[in-house]
């Protein structure tokens, strides 16, 4: 991004390395960097979270609405992605600058959450044919230290989970339009269903291993990389008692791109499909084990909220 | 005309403040490692951060052999405001902002020591709840500080609204913005007295001008003060009482 500047012999000691499984920060090809994650951060959004994933910064606020839902989906609600990379990150970004890498994070997350088994757009439907939810998530990128895609995917999926939507006490017909009371008071509300949600997990392939959670030196040294998108496991999300009654379901894939200019073999890209779904597995399994240990925490106490100041 | 809500019997405001009394302030800088300054500020409940970039190399159509060029960027998050805002920046008040931030960064920088240069400021606001602006140049003063970008003096920008006659309220919010009356906005230099920017939203009697500039010229005052001990902690962070001779 900014200023990164790999001379030719930096770059081959990357990829030797990689060769023998151990990275310029001592990681081995399949370890994920330190993350820092906190929910609840902007009050004006219904849900929020902020995800520090080593250099990178994300922001996520999700603001609900009421929207007619779409005529051949009258049963399911909205999801609307907009992904915004702030000129904090690097001045490249200033003015519309950033517009291409944000068009391209949203699609992403767009086709991620497309199918139903990823996530259940039913749970956002107030009256069907007639009013529904429509949620719109809204991603800031403020700083780029590599991997945009997961600490994206990952920030989105705890604001979600932080999401509150308030409860429709009285619906009045009048007649063919309805009005909609809601109620007042912001405990009295519904948490969504995120469980399933999925986690993009970027592969990157450098000489001819793929390496997880590439940092901004990796990225620029290698020719592809490629993006898993995997259906999360409820089982992760709730409290024990819950996770016995669910039932045992298999991890998805919901998206798969690639990116760069270069090319991958058809082995290399199903070992890679591979490699991502185990990673995808054991994120989501900490992320729900770090959402649910912030829930349990704030039950009832304020929360105290540390943001950017610490 | 705005309802007698605004100030109470007592002399409460809706927060519970006096009149005289600033939002409470906290601050942090060198937020991220890619910019060369950053500071994050929370006004009350508006939440910004502010990144300087430079001085580096300008780029050919803002190249000035006089002094600096100073580029800033007044953005807000499209979850910042009540109802959810659509674009960014790019609309007109956006860029309003920007220019408003230009005039009051350039007057604080001593730009004849980098011609040829240009220094970037990007303002991000996280969340608006009234006086985004002076909340941004209050962020964008401890940026500067971070980046060591030579400052011929701190730069604090406070708000102060004439709704609630003869008592002039300090550092307005977004309800009491909202509800209408006059708002005042300064930026100015306190350690220099100077002022760099004023902004008035309605018309104002000429009676009641100076006590509304003194008031927000007050507030200047006192967030210096504020914006001055956050600087020494950050820079005196890490080193024992031993190093520190006198911060």
């Amino acid at each position: 991004m900014a200023g990164l500047l790999l001379s030719p012999t930096e770059k081959v000691y990357i990829l030797h390395g990689v060769q023998d499984d151990y990275r310029i920060d001592g990681r081995s090809n399949i370890d994920y960097r330190h993350m820092e994650l906190e929910t609840d951060v902007v009050s004006h959004a219904s849900g929020s979270a902020r995800l520090r994933l080593a250099n990178t910064d994300i922001l996520v606020g999700v603001k609900t609405e009421i929207d007619v839902p779409n005529p051949d989906k009258p049963g399911l609600g909205k999801l609307e992605f907009f992904v915004d990379c702030s000129a904090n990150a690097t001045p490249e970004f200033e003015g519309r600058g950033g517009e291409q890498l944000a068009t391209t994070i949203s699609n992403m997350m767009q086709k991620a959450y497309h199918s139903s088994q990823a996530f259940d757009l039913k749970q956002l439907c107030i009256f069907e044919g007639k009013q529904c939810w429509k949620l719109y998530i809204d991603i800031l990128i403020l700083e780029c230290g590599g991997n945009l895609c997961d600490a994206v995917s990952l920030a989105v999926k705890a604001a979600l989970f932080n999401t509150s939507i308030p409860f429709v006490k009285a619906a009045l017909m009048d007649g063919g339009n309805v009005d909609l009371q809601l109620s007042d008071d912001p405990y009295d509300s519904k948490l969504l269903n995120v469980g399933s949600a999925p986690l993009l997990v970027t592969l990157c392939k450098i000489g001819d291993k793929c390496v997880v959670d590439p940092s901004a030196e990796e990225e620029s040294c290698s020719v592809i990389s490629l993006v898993v998108g995997v259906t999360g496991n409820s089982k992760f999300y709730c409290n024990q008692e819950e996770a016995n009654t669910l039932p045992n379901i298999e991890a998805k894939c919901s998206t798969i791109g690639l990116n760069g200019p270069g090319s991958v073999a058809p082995q290399t890209l199903k070992a890679a499909i591979n490699q991502g779904l185990v990673a995808a597995k054991s994120l989501d399994e900490a992320l729900g084990k770090a959402l649910l240990r912030e829930r349990q925490e704030n039950i009832g106490s304020k929360k105290h909220s540390y943001g950017f100041l610490k | 005309m705005p309802g007698p809500d605004l100030l109470s019997s007592q002399g409460l405001r809706l927060d519970g403040r006096r009149p005289n009394e600033l939002r409470r302030i906290r601050c942090k800088l060198g937020v991220f490692t890619q910019p060369d300054g950053s500071a994050y500020l929370e006004q009350g409940n508006t939440k910004v951060l502010a990144a300087v970039y430079g001085p580096h190399q300008a780029s050919k159509s803002k190249l000035s052999t006089e002094g600096v060029v100073v580029n800033c960027q007044y953005s807000m998050a499209t979850f910042s405001t009540g109802e959810r805002k659509n674009r960014p920046r790019g609309d007109r008040k956006s860029q309003e902002m920007s220019m408003h931030l230009r005039q009051a960064l350039t007057a604080a920088i001593k730009t004849e020591l980098y011609p040829r240069s240009q220094i970037d400021i990007y303002v991000e606001v996280l969340q608006a709840d009234g006086g985004a602006y002076c909340a941004c140049v209050n962020a964008a003063t401890l940026a500067l500080t971070e980046a060591g970008i030579p400052l011929r003096a701190y730069v604090c920008a406070s708000s102060a609204s004439m709704a609630t006659a003869p008592e002039p309220l300090l550092d307005v919010g977004h309800v009491e913005e909202a509800a209408g009356g006059l708002v005042l906005t300064v930026a100015a230099m306190p350690t220099t007295g100077k002022i760099a920017l004023l902004e008035m939203s309605h018309r104002l009697h000429m009676d009641y001008f100076d006590i509304v500039l003194s008031r927000a010229m007050q507030g200047c005052r006192d967030i210096e003060i504020i914006l001055d001990r956050a600087v020494r902690d950050h820079l005196a962070e890490g080193w024992t009482k031993d190093d520190v001779t006198a911060v």
